[in-house]
């Protein structure tokens, strides 16, 4: 069985980001760049399918800038045997993403793609769903826990309140909530390894997919900064200031 | 707990932007795999490991320590699992020789990751540290015999290593050294004699520990020339390599000590144990020199690590520490008081900090090339060169930088105020663990000695001018760009004085040693301040020419932190060299009996 993991570029989560003068986006120039971490966990999963004998081969995907090929290069470090590389000019939308991915799906024609539930920079949590729609398979999201049975993956899902056990018929996609796995470090043999594996590129016209956006962003800003709080001398003037002033009652 | 994240911009900005790492190192040969691309991924990645695992053990090593319980010496909680995750990565054989399955990486990333490590964890960095050191003299020294039965356990780390050296009643001078070894035929030497201060000598985490071992034959001459090195394991290895029977090795006591508390140091006692014979007979303290030297470089690199981490530390608590207001007036009227970053008091003690770190770092990193290019260069003539530079620099590291460790982990302490000096915040942990490094592999003043006894006359002075005549080209080139006059022309002012002091030295010692020996603490420090400046007018320039991209901010940091060094720290290198002219006479006027 093939496994397909897309994996994506983003700021580093313990860098604090800043929004462009501008207010067009956030700052990326100079920033520290690393692979997101839920997708780190789907890497990690598929290569544990292999590890296991249960996978035949796991390729990365990712869609974005050249830089993308440095995150490549990390899940190719952690055990995956190949790359590719989708360079877009811009940053894709989740629906372009989607519809790479599904190209790049029926190219490679992997029974199994995991992806994360959602990326650190923009939290949209669609490209999963969007992928097993477009491609018409079963989706389980959020997943905790992924097993091959016969034809098909008994997962796991957090879902609130609990846990919800499932069974979807293979091919199928899957997106990695965090308690799926802790991903492991690189070893410094694997790292130089992943140097010699291949990695592919090509561009949004060669999987003949339209990326151009359909969203446009009007304006990033900072959130708020809190105010300082204040001291309220009685009940009565806390109930007036929040029926009067906040307006919550 | 201390604030630290690896400071890769800082050592890209080294390796690539001044020092071309990649025209120097990535084309020697063996070191063709070793790309930027390679290097950024393993830094990369090298960083998070420090970050992530041993950074988090760090506090509670120093408060559980090691443990001694019938022999047996346990490590402190987690230390187990972290040591065989390391391994595990391959940390441990990061630059050690592939054909005994190390990773064959240049040195000068080894440099690299050992600031790392020890900004994040010394004391567990302390276990891999004499390993390497051990493989390193193995691996120059040891028979292909000795090779394939230790360096392929130790070189992944499930065998650890040790140098025993010091013994109760000598420590700088091995001469003294009484532990005996006895032939038994069949190249088997039996080894009694105690050790002490024995760092690594046991421990819960590998499966057997290689003990190199200095001891005397019954034909030894008298002295520093009778010495010979051993291998001493502690279980014997039985014929399909595997660790068999206990040897007569074992573990007195550790010490309980003022920092690395979380590294064991021991007594040893060896008992008729089997040892083997390192080369020739009475050849072993040119040997362990080998081990030593690379060791020193090590330590040195320890003062700066747990120097990095002091500042990042003192530079976060400086921004959000509200104490006192601005001399100019408030600077955050809304708040009760100014963060304590606006006093100049405080920013001279960061920048003190900030320009002595930076500044070694750099001129590690150019060493660190020079052992890559020692070592691998195809042309002899460059070899040596590199090699004479190294050695040269060697107890300049050593002494300057644990010096500046202790000065910066303690003026990191300042900074936090009594916060600093109680537990908490790990400041104190850096300060304790940062006092050693100026006493172990040849404590500071020895490093002097060996600048100035060895080191200044070796060759007719060729090493000296491995260091002058650069410093002089470059100084000559500096002069024709004006916009460099701020720097170049205080570097040139200390190189001359540092011409002036060997010069005196040179013709003093001739006439009385004991003048060579007044001055060698001194001259060691003015010529550190050199160095440094030479590093940091070279870093003024390289930012110089960036102050337009779109790293503009760090470079005009470095330029900041430059111009704090070359107008407020390398003044005090006249002060070195007003003490070395001063002679001998001031310090051995008085009697010993009014000490
Ligand atoms: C935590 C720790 C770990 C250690 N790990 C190891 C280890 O793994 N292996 C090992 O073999 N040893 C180890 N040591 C021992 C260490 O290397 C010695 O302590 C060191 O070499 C100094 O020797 P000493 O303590 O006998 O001091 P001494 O040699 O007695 O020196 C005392 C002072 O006199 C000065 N002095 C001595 N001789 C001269 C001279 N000729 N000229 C000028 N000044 C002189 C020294 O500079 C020093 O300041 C360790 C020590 C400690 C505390
Ligand atoms: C073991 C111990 C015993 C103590 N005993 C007592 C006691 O018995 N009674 C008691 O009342 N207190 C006691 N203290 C508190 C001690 O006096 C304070 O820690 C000390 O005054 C420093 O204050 P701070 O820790 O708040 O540091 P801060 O005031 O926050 O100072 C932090 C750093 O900022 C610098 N700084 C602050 N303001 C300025 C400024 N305006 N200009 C330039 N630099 C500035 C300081 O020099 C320092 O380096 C004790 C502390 C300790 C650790």
């Amino acid at each position: 069985m093939k496994v397909l993991v897309p994996i994506k570029r983003v700021i580093d989560a313990n860098v604090k980001v800043r929004v462009k003068a501008d207010n067009t986006g956030v700052e990326t120039a100079n920033v520290k760049m690393a692979m997101n971490p839920f997708c780190e966990i789907a890497v990690e999963e598929a290569v544990r399918l292999k590890e296991a004998g249960t996978a035949s081969e796991v390729i990365v995907v990712s869609a974005g800038a050249a830089q993308a090929q440095e995150t490549l290069r990390t899940g190719l470090a952690m055990g995956a045997d190949r790359g590719i590389l989708i360079q877009c000019d811009s940053d894709p939308e989740p629906l372009a993403v989607a519809k790479l991915l599904k190209a790049v799906v029926e190219k490679e024609g992997p029974e199994l793609v995991i992806l994360g539930k959602q990326a650190v920079d923009n939290d949209n949590n669609q490209t999963g769903q969007m992928l097993a729609a477009l491609l018409g398979w079963p989706q389980g999201t959020f997943i905790s826990k992924v097993e091959k049975t016969d034809g098909s993956f008994a997962i796991t899902r957090e879902v609130d309140g609990g846990l919800e056990k499932l069974e979807i018929k293979a091919p199928a996609v899957v997106t990695t909530d965090l308690r799926l796995n802790e991903p492991r470090y690189a070893s410094l043999p694997n790292i130089m390894k992943a140097k010699k594996k291949p990695i592919d590129t090509m561009t949004p016209a060669d999987l003949g997919v339209d990326v151009s956006p359909r969203l446009t962003v009007v304006s990033v800003t900072e959130p708020p900064a809190r105010k300082a709080g204040v001291k309220v001398a009685s009940v009565a003037e806390l109930v007036d200031k929040l029926r009067n002033e906040a307006k919550v009652i | 707990m201390v604030s630290y994240t690896a400071p890769l911009d800082d050592i890209r900005f080294l390796l690539y932007d001044l020092l071309d790492y990649e025209g120097q190192v990535a084309g020697l040969p063996g070191c063709e795999e070793a790309s930027r691309e390679l290097v950024d991924a393993v830094l990369e990645e090298g960083a998070k490991f420090c970050e992530n695992e041993l950074l988090p053990l760090n506090r509670s090593g120093d408060e559980e320590g090691c443990a001694f319980e019938n022999g047996v010496v346990r490590t402190p909680k987690g230390f187990k699992e972290l040591y065989e995750a390391f391994c595990e990565a391959g940390w441990n054989g990061l630059s050690l020789n592939p054909d005994y399955g190390g990773q064959g990486l240049p040195k000068t990333l080894q440099f690299v990751m050992t600031e790392l490590i020890c900004s994040s964890n010394i004391s567990f960095g302390m276990y891999p540290g004499l390993t390497h050191g051990a493989c390193n003299a193995l691996e120059l020294h040891g028979s292909d015999d000795q090779k394939q039965t230790f360096l392929p356990n130790m070189i992944h780390g499930r065998w650890s290593g040790t140098m025993c050296l010091t013994e109760p009643h000598c420590g700088t001078d091995l001469g003294l050294i009484r532990t005996k070894a006895e032939p038994v035929g069949e190249g088997k030497y039996k080894i009694t004699g105690t050790k002490i201060f024995i760092s690594a000598g046991e421990h819960d985490m590998s499966e057997n520990i290689v003990h190199l071992v200095l001891a005397k034959l019954p034909d030894a001459p008298e002295g520093s020339k009778g010495i010979s090195l051993f291998i001493v394991p502690k279980f014997l290895v039985k014929e399909d390599g595997s660790p068999g029977a206990r040897n007569g090795v074992a573990c007195g006591s550790i010490e309980h000590k003022m920092g690395i508390k979380a590294s064991s140091t021991c007594v040893m006692n060896f008992d008729e144990a089997e040892g083997y014979l390192v080369g020739e007979p009475h050849s072993g303290m040119a040997k362990m020199f080998t081990m030593m030297n690379v060791a020193r470089l090590d330590v040195g690199i320890q003062g700066l690590g747990l120097a990095e981490t002091a500042y990042q530390s003192a530079a976060a608590y400086a921004k959000e520490r509200l104490q006192g207001r601005s001399l100019a007036g408030p600077q955050q009227p809304d708040r009760p008081a100014d963060p304590i970053i606006v006093h100049p008091d405080v920013r001279k003690n960061l920048l003190t900090m900030r320009a002595l770190n930076e500044g070694a770092r750099a001129l590690a990193l150019w060493v660190a090339i020079a052992v890559d290019v020692a070592e691998k260069h195809p042309d002899d003539a460059r070899r040596q060169e590199a090699d004479d530079l190294v050695a040269l620099m060697t107890p300049i590291i050593k002494s300057f930088f644990t010096d500046a460790g202790f000065e910066v982990t303690n003026i990191g302490m300042q900074v936090f105020g009594g916060h600093g000096y109680i537990r908490e915040h790990g400041m104190e942990q850096l300060v304790r663990d940062a006092r050693i490094a100026q006493i172990y592999e040849g404590a500071n003043g020895i490093q002097a000695l060996d600048l100035v006894g060895r080191k200044l006359g070796q060759n007719m002075g060729r090493l000296l001018r491995r260091f002058f005549h650069p410093v002089q080209d470059y100084i000559e080139e500096g002069m024709t760009k004006p916009e460099l006059a701020e720097f170049v022309a205080p570097l040139a002012k200390s190189l001359s004085r540092l011409q002036q002091a060997t010069l005196w030295i040179g013709q003093q010692g001739l006439k009385d040693p004991e003048e060579a020996g007044a001055a060698a603490t001194d001259y060691l420090n003015l010529f550190a301040y050199t160095a440094l400046a030479y590093l940091w007018c070279r870093m003024a320039e390289a930012s110089l020419a960036n102050l337009e991209g779109d790293r503009a901010e760090f470079h005009e940091a470095k330029l900041a932190t430059a111009r704090f060094f070359f107008q407020r720290l390398l003044p005090k290198s006249s002060g070195h060299f007003s003490a070395i002219m001063a002679g001998k006479a001031p310090l051995m006027e008085m009697k010993e009996a009014a000490f």
